[in-house]
């Protein structure tokens, strides 16, 4: 069958079967190899990708349920050449180590920020409670989610300034 | 990770459509919702559908609203939206108590209220909700509509009243005075299945609301009938809302399931677990009706 | 080397740039032209022999390419193959399968799904044997001989083995006032990194190389093996490690599917990818632990620690795939003595085979040294309640002192360095330990259950001395080779393989703190046999002990090498340069100095050079450690308890680390970060276990719990610094600490927490379930299916 989904902005129009998991369609007919996979059963979220706006386990959406919607994945993150403030959090604050859980985990907190701006420890953990870190033990990518929530009040005010 | 074996597909593009699909195609064809009950099932291929019927565009089964005293809930609703919900946080705390601790945020995102309930895995924590809360099932099928009580929608571990041909389409539930609500669940870890749940609805009357007029005790995962404590509800109407009655409840619920053991503990423990969680969601739901809440 | 310009401290990771774009490889990144997917098709059965193996309807499938079978690879001598300890294993079933998941049969397809769907099409017969799952009935009479492929093999015994003194141990005992005694599982668990294990193998025909990207924590140790084992010429093997999504040890062993992915590559003509699922990986990767324990402490009674002893049974599954020096099949085991000042003390490790899959080192452990310390940590633990004692004070009055260092145990370990006793008080503080007692009475009073775990341990890493440590007869020494190119950049190569550890900026801190450069002109070259020097890879936390080392001394080299140069240069005699901020300088006279930048370019240029100095500024070795390292910790767990339910919470978790030098603190931060997760986890939720007939119930991770954010704690984390005394810059190594440590703190803190009830030990993982058992006084074994 033929889909059309538009990652990071660009339109891709494709053959697939039915079958084939949106994480599949991204990494293998798309080569964005970004987005991983870790489990058979929906519970390591190495898959997050947002859909539609909304973070959902990637290996557990058909590309079909896809068509004509819309994916960003960690390829999109960044502005351009500039990294998007949580991808700099999580440089400065050592929130990967081997890398894998890591794009998942960066989406969801971009989504977390969007909504709220400024969250607890408590609910960033609550947040990304569904998502598997091997290497980190957490409390690395809460202060990564944390110093990026700072930094990007610290940049309203200054546009606010600036407005002034 | 493991990959579905081949299917066919089909979009609906409206109910009617959605129910002409599967008439068109047969028993073996199945509904895609939000596809986090079904896709995990067909990765491992324990279920094998034909066709998959896509009913995700179906925005006009996505709702919630209040409507002649019952709250009414689209099937095809996220679970993330039941749980931001502010009107369903305050009318039954229940279903926020068991929407938080249902798998993971992520998850929720996508997953559907109906399609929970139409996996019907007797650890399905919303089929207990829904018991406790005496809700209705809606179901469409082409001719019309009929309503389900909610204890009378599961037939069996993974099986419903849904024919092959038919669409769980709504949720309702009756909006009564002096109500009040709760969930309580153990989990080896957050997200797990429960080990053993139970969720309590209670309407109080009297002075100090402290008269049990009616109560709805739901458990999940203890091998329950209809997710329900049929026997506990017969006691504690009319009784005064106390620990003692509570108690006496929790211990009634318990002697009428029939856990079964696993990896998630032996059965003795799960049938204490389902005497204790009774106790404690009716504890918190009587104090949340005395409060107003 | 004045501390303003010092290399080492929080320097941000070079390796972060390409994993947060999501531009890492990793081994299922990789597609090469022509590339074939392969699946493995495994056995539903733990015990069985082989009737048939029917492939006729599955090479009719339109995009099977080609298919092996245990049949296929008997022809090449290639059914077999050894493991890393001095055992075989089948790399496809031929006569019988041993465990369930064991691979019977191999699929090379067009795609993965195509391949998916042929192992649908394979049709294997079996005639199921009877199964013994359970380690304490393993040796019965009458078992189920599961290794009937060993001419002579006594029924499921492995091997036997011990450490200490037996008769000093049992006098001691004998006059102590007092003894406990206690039983302890430390059950099966699984390093589960988050990337499965996998692999590209391509043949190329017309040259005869073969190139393998794959999930290896040891490349090169990989590619000797396929050597002597496939007899390829060891010269036209190349492995590739890329980037690995963590390996805790999960990533040592070659694996089945690894050779057949080779052997398909070789059948077909074209590269083939085989990368396992999830269930694959926890059901026949190496697994961790599986220790049955019985720990024995004898003390007077006012709180003198005198010996200790215990006896194990060691399952290692089906084959005996265990990876761990040669002389040690018990690993380091016989570290159990820990931290303190014993008299005597003796241990015998038994090893048995079970239907189960092969490992048994792996997820940090540092070659057993995980098992050990939860025994030692356990009983100090039991002896504290037994005499009434706290068990902080217990653990002071009885750590070793700074003073008796070197020291030497009771079982031959010669622990070179530490200040215990400076740890634990710090840890201590940290906690706020009296306010914590105080706070617990409060609580027991009112009917609420909190506890506080202590855990001190030391152990033994960065495997070893080549007299004492080899891995199937390779010394676990390992090579650096560094090179300055003419503008004064440098690459150095080394033999360990990160997998998130960090090694492309601490070791480049390494070479620039000896070199005066900056870590940004220090470019790390790991992974890749055809780039690196030969070692033996990555695991028992031997990175910064052996491959750190080698960096330095290699700088070294290159900075001695530079200092003749410079020498020439300045026209100077070598003997009056001395090495200041970064140059080569005469000493009393410093505006004569040269950088290194300077000098490299100086060594290829026309400059004159004396006889027998060689224009460059390159060097190599291989480091022979002359002991292991030794870092300790002290941690202490803050649990609450709901003792109707069993759910345990952890409230806080502090943990004092002493790895020696810090290269880089936030790293090492990092890294006890992780291993404290592990702890959590195989304390309160991870466990592989199996029903009578072999089915494995921690198939997947619905089954096979891992912590989450949820369950984590904030990790409260302090350090002292006793610098390791043989290692060039003092730095001890941390990988494995946190994972080793904490679980006896979890488990303490519980047993604590519901000391009222008379709970004197409940085994891991401590689910409500286990704990609520415990507590009604009917334990379940968590290891077994539960009735």
């Amino acid at each position: 069958m033929q889909i059309t989904v538009t990652v990071n902005g660009t339109g891709y129009a494709r053959e697939v079967e039915a079958r084939l998991l949106l994480i599949h369609f991204l990494r293998d007919e798309l080569r964005l190899t970004g987005s991983h996979w870790g489990c058979d059963t929906s519970n390591c979220g190495a898959c997050v990708v947002w859909l539609d706006e909304t973070p959902v386990k990637s290996c557990t959406v058909l590309a079909a349920m896809a068509d004509g919607r819309r994916v960003r994945t960690v390829e999109g993150l960044a502005h351009g050449d500039e990294l998007d403030a949580v991808q700099r959090g999580f440089a400065e604050c050592h929130g990967l180590q081997c890398g894998f859980c890591t794009p998942g985990m960066m989406l969801t907190a971009r989504w977390l920020l969007d909504h709220r701006p400024d969250p607890s420890a408590a609910e960033i953990r609550e947040a990304l409670s569904g998502q598997l870190c091997r290497c980190t033990g957490y409390e690395n990518i809460v202060r990564s989610v944390q110093w990026a929530a700072r930094h990007e009040a610290a940049a309203r005010a200054a546009d606010g300034d600036d407005a002034r | 990770m493991q990959v579905p074996a081949y299917v066919e597909y089909e979009k609906a593009t409206s109910v009617e459509h959605a129910l002409a699909l599967l008439a068109r195609f047969g028993p073996e064809a199945r509904i895609l919702a939000g596809g986090h009950s079904l896709i995990p099932m067909m990765k491992l291929r324990l279920a094998q559908p034909e066709t998959l019927v896509d009913i995700n565009g179906l925005s006009e089964l996505s709702y919630l609203t209040v409507t002649g005293g019952e709250l009414r809930i689209g099937a095809l609703t996220r679970h993330a939206q039941l749980l931001a919900d502010p009107a369903v946080g305050g009318q039954f705390a229940i279903l926020h108590d068991a929407e938080q601790v249902i798998a993971d945020p992520v998850v929720r995102n996508w997953g559907t209220i109906g399609g929970s309930l139409c996996q019907a895995d007797p650890s399905e924590d919303l089929s207990a909700a829904f018991a406790a809360l005496k809700a209705t099932m809606v179901i469409q099928h082409p001719g019309g509509s009929r309503t389900v009580p909610a204890r009378d929608f599961h037939t069996g571990p993974y099986e419903t009243v849904v024919a092959p041909g038919e669409l769980l389409t709504e949720i309702r539930i009756a909006i009564r005075p002096g109500g009040g609500s709760a969930y309580a669940k153990v989990g080896r870890r957050a997200g797990d299945w429960p080990v053993g749940a139970a969720g309590a609805a209670v309407w109080l009357d009297g002075p100090d609301g402290g008269h049990i007029a009616d109560a709805g005790i739901g458990l999940t995962a203890v091998g329950a009938e209809h997710f329900a404590a049929a026997e506990a509800e017969e006691f504690l109407r009319g009784a005064p809302a106390t620990e003692d009655s509570f108690a006496r409840a929790g211990q009634i619920a318990a002697e009428h399931c029939h856990p079964v053991s696993d990896q998630r503990g032996p059965a003795g423990y799960k049938r204490h677990l389902a005497e204790e969680l009774t106790i404690r969601s009716l504890r918190r739901a009587a104090a949340r009706a005395q409060n107003g809440a | 080397m004045s501390a303003t310009n010092s290399a080492y401290g929080p320097v941000r990771r070079k390796e972060d740039a390409r994993f947060l774009r999501g531009v890492g490889t990793f081994v299922d990144d990789i597609a090469l032209p022509g590339m074939l997917h392969g699946a493995v098709l495994r056995s539903p059965l733990a015990h069985a022999r082989i009737v048939s193996v029917d492939t006729t309807a599955a090479e009719a499938h339109p995009k099977v390419r080609a298919i092996i079978t245990g049949e296929v690879l008997e022809q090449r001598k290639l059914a077999w193959m050894p493991t890393l300890s001095q055992d075989v294993q089948a790399v496809l079933a031929t006569d019988k399968v041993r465990f369930q998941g064991q691979e019977v049969a191999f699929v090379v397809a067009e795609d993965r799904y195509s391949a998916r769907d042929a192992l649908e099409l394979i049709d294997v017969a079996y005639d199921p044997l009877p199964v013994v799952v359970d380690a304490t009935r393993a040796l019965d009479p009458g078992a189920p001989l599961i290794r009937d492929d060993i001419a002579e093999q006594p029924g499921n015994h492995i091997f036997d083995w011990s450490a200490g003194d037996p008769a000093a141990t049992d006098a001691v005992f004998a006059a102590a006032d007092v003894v406990v005694t206690q039983d302890m599982l430390y059950p099966r668990s699984h390093p589960a990194p988050l990337e499965t294990c996998g692999a590209v193998a391509d043949m190329d025909p017309v040259s005869g190389k073969l190139t393998v990207w794959c999930t290896s924590q040891a490349p090169h140790a990989h590619r000797t093996l396929y050597s002597l084992v496939a007899g390829l010429p060891e010269h036209k093997i190349r492995i590739i490690s890329p980037d690995i999504g963590g390996g805790f040890g999960n990533k040592v062993p070659i694996y089945p599917g690894y050779l057949c992915a080779i052997v398909g590559s070789m059948l077909t003509g074209q590269p083939v990818k085989w990368v396992e699922d999830r269930s694959e990986n926890l059901m026949s990767t190496a697994f961790a632990r599986d220790y049955h324990m019985h720990g024995e402490i004898a003390a007077t009674r006012d709180g003198r620690i005198l010996g200790l002893r215990a006896r194990v049974l060691a399952d290692h599954g089906a084959f005996n795939g265990s990876a761990q020096p040669t002389k040690f099949p018990a690993g380091f085991f016989h570290i159990f003595t820990g931290s303190y000042d014993l008299q005597a003390a003796y241990c015998e490790v038994t090893g048995v085979y079970t239907n189960k899959a092969p490992g048994g080192v792996a997820y940090s452990c540092s070659f057993r040294i995980a098992e050990g310390v939860y025994l030692v940590e356990r009983m100090v633990d039991r002896l504290a309640a037994e005499l009434g004692m706290d068990p902080a004070g217990l653990r002071m009055k009885n750590l070793l002192r700074p003073e008796q260092f070197p020291y030497t145990g009771p079982t031959g370990w010669e622990y070179d360095s530490g200040n215990y006793p400076q740890a634990l008080r710090l840890a201590l503080d940290l906690a706020g330990y009296p306010e914590l007692r105080r706070e617990q009475a409060e609580k027991r009073e009112r009917g609420e259950y909190m506890g506080i775990g202590l855990s001190f341990f030391t152990e033994g890493v960065g495997a070893g001395p080549r007299k004492h440590m080899d891995i199937l007869g390779l010394g676990m020494n390992d090579g650096a080779d560094l090179r300055v190119y003419p503008t004064g950049k440098a690459v150095l190569g080394i033999s360990v393989q990160t997998q998130g550890q960090g090694h492309e900026t601490t070791f480049a801190q390494l070479v620039a703190q000896e070199l005066g450069l900056s870590p940004d002109d220090v470019e790390v070259v790991h992974g890749d046999t055809d780039r690196t020097p030969f070692g033996l890879g990555t695991y028992g936390s031997r990175s910064t002990p052996v491959s750190g080392a080698a960096a330095v001394v290699v700088a070294r080299k290159v900075r001695e090498r530079a200092r003749l140069i410079a020498a020439a240069m300045l026209e100077a005699a070598p003997g009056d340069l001395e090495w200041d901020g970064g140059r080569w300088q005469v000493r009393g006279d410093p505006e004569q100095g040269r950088t290194i930048a300077e000098i490299a370019m100086a060594a290829r240029s026309s400059l004159e050079l004396p006889d027998g100095v060689e224009g460059h500024l390159d060097a190599e070795t291989v480091y022979n450690p002359p002991n292991l390292t030794f870092p300790y910790g002290a941690y202490i767990c803050v649990a609450d308890v709901d003792p109707v339910t069993g759910e345990v919470t952890l409230r806080r978790f502090v943990a004092v680390d002493d790895c020696g030098v810090r290269i880089n603190p936030m790293i090492v931060e990092g890294q006890v970060h992780g291993g404290l997760a592990d702890g959590v986890g195989m304390a309160l939720m991870q466990v592989i276990s199996y029903d009578e007939e072999g089915n494995c119930l921690g198939g997947s991770f619905m089954d096979y719990l891992l912590p989450t954010s949820l369950e984590c704690p904030s990790w409260e984390l302090g350090a002292t610094v006793t610098p390791c005394p043989h290692h060039p810059v003092g730095a001890k190594g941390v990988g494995e600490s946190a994972t080793v440590g904490s679980p006896a703190a979890v488990v303490n803190a519980v047993v604590d927490a519901l000391r009222p009830f008379g709970l004197q030990h409940a085994d891991m993982p401590l689910t409500p379930a286990n704990v609520w058992c415990a507590i009604q006084g009917r334990p379940v074994r968590p290891d077994l299916a539960i009735k």
